[in-house]
């Protein structure tokens, strides 16, 4: 494996590597070794056109945990905003000696044009790229249903998930459906119509416009911000409509079966899809969400730049 | 003035002759070998009327970085045109008499091809006021085409005065049928792809219920009308069935629509970007039918020449757009000719006849008969090439094809008589 661009791009047993790896590697972090020599020597970029400060810094504590040497680009203050172009910054990191470059981008397809352009030789991982996909989160999620779901070995097989909200805008949803789908989990998508994807028929999930028909039968449930901003583009007619037909609150929860789990990728619109209450709720694994997002991307560096550590020796 | 003799060649595919040409005309048709004059191998090539594209961005005014009247006009002679049609989305706009009659010059300086200017219809293709289209027409640059091109004239009262206005002077409205709320930041086609790699859709819909609302105002107010780069199945059934009814309308389709589909835009190398998108198997499938029937009338190039800088980026920066001109022809050859959905004759009506109707151009689209203007294109459907965007006259080297081996290569064209193509090379 070169890059990380798609969740497709993942076997099933490829993918059960990375939660393998990211759960030795969680191990070794939490016993009081905060500091694995794995990359020393070797660069990490993080290239970020979009703001996002959690997966950044998520990615930066990934890389400098396994020694790596990281450096943070970022849109703003960089020459990025005065309109230097993908290509020129690339290059520009390719000549630094990039061995990874971690591209959050607004525009979907960013991360494959800067893998497939030739512009640079090192690995690419899409930290997220505009309404397209982002893998990684897609495996901290898989990592989290495994660790409360399936004792923390192996695939995700048989398990039930519902994924709420506005997937259309969603690279979280594209990316899990793939992974999970890959891992043998059972996906249903629940959104307004006008939030579902042109073509959701032939994605490889369900998809359903009733979350109270759905939340009875899941082992877990994601919730997706919705922006408020999208009834100004007639998708739905007020937030106040949206959490009624879609919110998940505390009447919902209670649907849920005992065993299930509340997931969110984060940042929530408290009071939008989630109210204060669920979010606030023991069956709610936001925090624990971040620590895996750590662990998980430590797995996909490591995986993906040990074998360049050795050459480099 | 002495003769030229086209020695040998096979008028639309058929028994070979000597094509003698004088003073612009053709002024003989003779048995192989016996025509006298400065003689022009053409052995066993076959001979088509010269191509005449009603759809070309040439870029100058504004673009020269792009494309230039002159690189236009060389990339069109190498493929076989003898006549293009230069779109308005210049800088600035093509929406006067000035600058209509500026690209016009240009075209005859460079002297290649005829260059008819292309009128917006509305002021700086704002979609407001409708432009001085009189004052063109009446220019030295004879304007009958009108376009917003790039944009839609989308207000269907501005588009029906449109209509009505041009009939003073025979002139006609080439729609970009595109309703622009459907397609707000639209990347590629509408379909369960655009869902997959998360791109804005660009869906059929826009463009037919443009095309359908357009073609029922053709009809209530008595105009012509010519619709762009139609890229559906769903846009040509709304063709077909205002042709049935006997509505005055016209449809042109682009190279590329008749051989690339939606399936390359997955790589994200916006070489692929191009508006109308590419679409699906399917849409190709009855696009190169409804050609062969007539129920679309030409196949115009949309030649969108970009520097390199616009397609050196993601997709979403990129311009939309590919180069035409100088591959239309094979791409013809392999969609329509090879697969017998359209004869050498009927491939001359689609790249020459038709278009230079549409245009009303009367110098061009005529059959290769004694008194005709001798605009001619020569070509060899037995050769290929393999497409490198560096080789192409154009100036800019977007080409979707690079690395491609495509049939066919146009080896002679005569313009007006006078060879601006010999052996594959300019004159
Ligand atoms: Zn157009």
């Amino acid at each position: 494996m070169k890059h990380l661009l798609s969740a497709a791009d993942l076997s099933r047993d490829e993918a059960v590597l990375i939660l393998d790896t990211a759960a030795e590697l969680a191990a070794v972090t939490d016993r009081s070794v905060k500091k694995l020599p794995t990359l020393r020597g070797l660069t990490v970029v993080n290239l970020f056109f979009e703001d996002s400060t959690r997966t950044r810094i998520s990615f930066e504590v990934a890389a400098k945990r396994l020694s790596a040497d990281v450096i943070n680009f970022a849109a703003k203050g960089s020459s990025v905003s005065k309109g230097e172009s993908l290509k020129d910054t690339a290059l520009t990191l390719e000549a630094m000696g990039a061995d990874a470059v971690v591209i959050r981008h607004q525009a979907s397809g960013a991360p494959h044009r800067l893998a497939t352009s030739g512009w640079i030789g090192g690995s690419v991982v899409n930290a997220g790229d505009g309404t397209h996909e982002h893998p990684t989160q897609a495996l901290l999620d898989a990592f989290t249903l495994r660790r409360h779901l399936r004792d923390g070995a192996g695939d995700l097989a048989g398990l039930r998930v519902a994924i709420v909200g506005d997937i259309l805008h969603s690279r979280v949803a594209r990316s899990n459906v793939l992974l999970l789908q890959t891992l043998g989990a059972d996906v249903t998508l629940i959104a307004p119509p006008t939030l579902m994807p042109f073509g959701v028929e032939s994605w490889p999930c369900r998809f359903s416009y009733d979350i109270d028909a759905v939340l009875p039968d899941v082992d877990a449930v994601m919730m997706l911000r919705v922006q408020a901003e999208r009834m100004q583009a007639a998708y739905f007619p007020s937030s106040l409509e949206y959490s009624r037909m879609y919110g998940l609150d505390s009447r919902r929860m209670a649907m849920l079966p005992e065993h299930a789990i509340v997931m969110h990728p984060g940042p929530m619109n408290r009071g939008m899809e989630i109210s204060a209450d669920v979010a606030d709720s023991p069956r709610a694994v936001m925090v624990e969400q971040v620590t895996n997002g750590v662990n998980v991307r430590m797995a996909v560096l490591y995986l993906l730049l040990g074998g360049r550590q050795e050459e480099t020796r | 003035m002495s003769a030229t003799v086209l020695r040998g060649v096979r008028p639309y595919g058929e028994d070979p002759v000597d094509i003698v040409i004088a003073d612009g005309v053709i002024v003989d048709l003779v048995a192989p070998g016996s025509g006298d004059g400065e003689v022009i191998d053409a052995d066993g090539l076959i001979a088509l009327p010269g191509f005449v594209d009603v759809h070309t961005h040439l870029r100058e005014p504004g673009r020269e970085d792009a494309e230039t009247v002159r690189t236009g006009s060389q990339a069109a002679a190498l493929g076989g045109f003898t006549c293009v049609h230069a779109m308005a989305n210049t800088s600035p706009v093509a929406d006067t008499a000035g600058v209509v009659e500026q690209v016009w010059r240009l075209g005859q300086e460079a002297g290649l091809v005829d260059v008819r200017p292309v009128g917006a219809v509305t002021v700086g293709l704002e979609g407001q006021r409708m432009a001085e289209l009189g004052a063109m027409a009446e220019s030295a640059a004879r304007v009958r085409m009108f376009s917003d091109d790039g944009k839609c004239v989308h207000d269907a009262v501005l588009m029906r005065r449109a209509l009505e206005y041009v009939k003073a002077f025979d002139g006609v409205v080439a729609q970009h049928a595109q309703e622009p709320r459907l397609t707000e930041n639209a990347q590629m086609n509408e379909g369960e792809l655009s869902g997959r790699l998360g791109l804005a859709g660009w869906p059929a819909v826009a463009e037919e219920a443009i095309i359908a609302r357009d073609v029922l105002l053709a009809q209530h107010v008595g105009s012509r009308l010519h619709v762009c780069h139609v890229s559906t199945a769903g846009s040509v059934e709304v063709v077909r069935w205002a042709k049935s009814k006997g509505i005055n309308v016209t449809a042109e389709v682009t190279p590329h629509h008749l051989l690339l589909t939606e399936e390359l835009v997955a790589t994200y190398d916006p070489i692929y970007k191009v508006n109308p998108p590419l679409r699906r198997a399917e849409d190709v499938e009855a696009l190169r039918a409804a050609l062969a029937d007539g129920t679309i009338d030409a196949i115009a190039t949309d030649h969108a020449p970009h520097p390199r800088e616009d397609k050196d980026c993601e997709w979403a920066a990129a311009a939309m757009g590919m180069l035409g001109l100088e591959t239309a022809f094979s791409i013809a050859l392999d969609t329509m000719v090879r697969p017998g959905l359209l004869s050498w004759r009927e491939l001359a009506q689609r790249m020459s006849a038709a278009p230079a109707r549409i245009g009303r151009v009367a110098t061009q689209g005529h059959d290769l008969v004694v008194g005709a203007v001798a605009n001619i294109a020569v070509v060899d459907p037995s050769a290929s090439r393999v497409v490198s965007g560096a080789d192409l006259a154009s100036k800019s080297s977007n080409t979707p094809y690079a690395g491609m081996e495509l049939p066919g290569r146009v080896v002679h064209t005569l313009f007006a008589g006078t060879p601006t193509v010999r052996d594959g090379a300019l004159a």
